[in-house]
């Protein structure tokens, strides 16, 4: 019976990744294709990047872009790890059940209303929309998630070592970046590139928030998806997906490493 | 000790509350006021192109001479036009259905990776995470060229001999429920797996000694154990398909009735943002009951 059941663990497994992975797999192969129709496999060719690095019109907005996402995600982290303390450690506070609300409402929220909210917001107030206004809404929606990433962290922290430098006459201030901030850097970092890629990603809320001269990579590759599957898409899909793929792998191996040392540390320091 | 350095520190508490409340309070809490009044408003050829405009220079007459302006028109119109009323219906249909779907075939997945190897899990977990990281937008991109009339799927089915002329997906609320499903699997998949990992193994056997059948034992056991994960992984799908954009806009056709492609036209082609509001209000009206229980759902686990 054992032996029925992991066979079928296995291959729901593996049929799983399949579909998970398959499309992009395929995404990849074809921005490789000479070819300009799907279907059609011309030889192997890499001239819709070189068509790619050609588009001034594409690469202004990648750039627009990755601004965009490094700007929004560093103020993410600031005021999403605030939020995460203010969650973690502050117990009960006049309006908390509103904040707490405030902080998850944006994680299922409906981009499209998200986008409306913050564009009429920014009509009422009068001010020129652009670049900033999309990176104020960008912070506002990933502040949201780095807070839940931290406070997951926080939640099963060890106080007594935060607890010892003040007893010591740390001053909390102090003690925040000396004790706290170093032990919580997994999740920070974490938090800071998960805002990053929601950023890099986004195009709802980019699209209402933003104003002229300011059109990020989705809403550029959005607007030429409408007319079909073009290898160049392909081509700067493949690009942003090694970006990702390449971050990813690297923060968790770094992370494993850390656990691994710390767990070394640990023995050693029983044994001595 | 502590808390009284803790205590000293009262003006560095007081900021580290303030800063983010504040932020969300301005960017999250208040635009939605202003969504509620905006839905109230009448369209008109200005800009903004929406009319009452509040002023303080109107004074307080001015400002109650305004407020006469408002109108529930545009509400009303949502009920009784029935494009309005079958994109919402429609809307919550596609999202419930996609739903099971994504809990059908997230289940197994999530349990197998339950139950493999230890030392292979976290890879695993890795696994599932990285498309999730990949962009949104080029994830339903890759199913265009797979689903459409010349794409790989009909290539693929017209090799085999299955069909003989392509048939049409794309553009189809199947292209939308493919698209919906391979996009929020992640989401079902981890809740499922981080209840099912902590599962302990010995009740399954324990039952199985006992005479119980494995499918039974499922149900008696596995199932309500995991029942959190299927809650939450429901929610965090359920809320976000209803009111989703980009999978309809792309991969359905003109025939795909959902609100969130509704708001969008009425946002940004009728230029019509009184009745864009209006759209808005009434879909978070309608979305207010889950994300409650949501919240209420995060408050309970953050409670253990």
């Amino acid at each position: 019976m054992r032996k029925g059941q992991s066979w079928f663990n296995t291959t729901s497994v593996a049929l799983g990744f399949a579909f998970l992975y398959a499309p992009i797999v395929i995404l990849v192969i074809y921005s490789f294709n000479d070819s300009k129709l799907v279907t059609v496999w011309g030889g192997f060719s890499t001239r819709w990047y070189v068509e790619l690095l050609n588009d001034q019109a594409m690469l202004d907005a990648a750039w627009i872009t990755l601004r965009l996402a490094l700007l929004s995600a560093t103020m993410a982290t600031i005021l999403g790890t605030l939020a995460a303390i203010t969650m973690v450690r502050f117990g009960r506070f006049l309006g908390r059940s509103v904040f707490s609300g405030m902080i998850y409402a944006p994680l299922v929220m409906p981009d499209v209303i998200t986008g409306l909210s913050l564009l009429l917001l920014f009509v009422s107030i009068d001010i020129d929309r652009g670049f900033w206004t999309v990176t104020l809404a960008h912070t506002t929606l990933t502040m949201c998630f780095v807070a839940v990433v931290v406070q997951s962290r926080l939640v099963v922290f060890d106080r007594s070592l935060e607890e010892a430098a003040l007893d010591l006459g740390c001053p909390p201030f102090k003690t925040f970046f000396v004790i706290t901030l170093p032990l919580i850097l997994p999740a920070v970092v974490a938090g800071w590139m998960l805002a990053f890629t929601l950023s890099l990603d986004d195009l709802v809320i980019a699209s209402f928030t933003t104003g002229p001269g300011a059109t990020t990579l989705p809403m550029k590759i959005f607007s030429q998806v409408k007319f079909g599957v073009t290898p160049e898409i392909n081509a700067i899909s493949t690009i942003l997906i090694t970006i990702v793929a390449i971050g990813v792998i690297a923060a968790s191996l770094f992370n494993k490493r850390r656990e691994v040392e710390r767990q070394k540390a640990e023995r050693l320091a029983l044994q001595g | 000790m502590a808390a009284e350095a803790k205590d000293g520190s009262g003006r560095l508490r007081w900021l580290i509350v303030a800063i983010p409340f504040a932020w969300l309070l301005v960017f999250f809490l208040i635009p939605f006021f202003n969504v509620l009044k905006l839905s109230f408003s009448t369209r008109a050829r200005a800009l903004p192109p929406y009319k009452p405009v509040f002023d303080f220079a109107d004074g307080i007459a001015g400002f109650f001479a305004k407020l006469q302006q408002l109108t529930l028109a545009n509400h009303l119109s949502l009920f009784t036009d029935p494009r309005y009323v079958e994109a919402y219906l429609s809307s919550l249909k596609i999202a419930a259905i996609s739903t099971v779907l994504i809990l059908i075939v997230a289940y197994p997945i999530a349990y197998g990776m339950a139950r493999a190897p230890r030392e292979w899990r976290s890879m695993l977990v890795m696994m599932v995470i990285l498309p999730f990281w990949t962009s949104f937008l080029i994830r339903v991109y890759a199913w265009i060229g797979i689903l459409g009339n010349e794409g790989l799927l009909n290539g693929f089915l017209l090799w085999l001999g299955v069909i003989d002329q392509p048939i049409t997906i794309l553009t189809t609320d199947w292209a939308v429920y493919i698209g919906i499903v391979y996009s929020y699997l992640p989401f079902m998949i981890l809740p499922l797996y981080a209840t099912l990992e902590k599962m302990d193994d010995t009740l399954l056997e324990a039952a199985a000694d006992l005479g119980c059948p494995p499918i039974q034992a499922f149900w008696k056991i596995t199932f309500p154990i995991s029942l959190p994960g299927v809650i939450a992984g429901c929610f965090l799908v359920f809320i976000p398909i209803t009111g989703e954009f980009v999978i309809p806009e792309l991969l359905g056709g003109s025939g795909t009735k959902m609100i969130g492609k509704t708001l969008w036209y009425e946002f940004f082609n009728n230029r019509n943002w009184p009745l864009a509001s209006a759209v808005a209000v009434v879909l978070l009206l309608i979305l207010v009951v889950p994300i409650v229980l949501f919240q209420n759902a995060q408050k309970v686990s953050e409670a253990k």
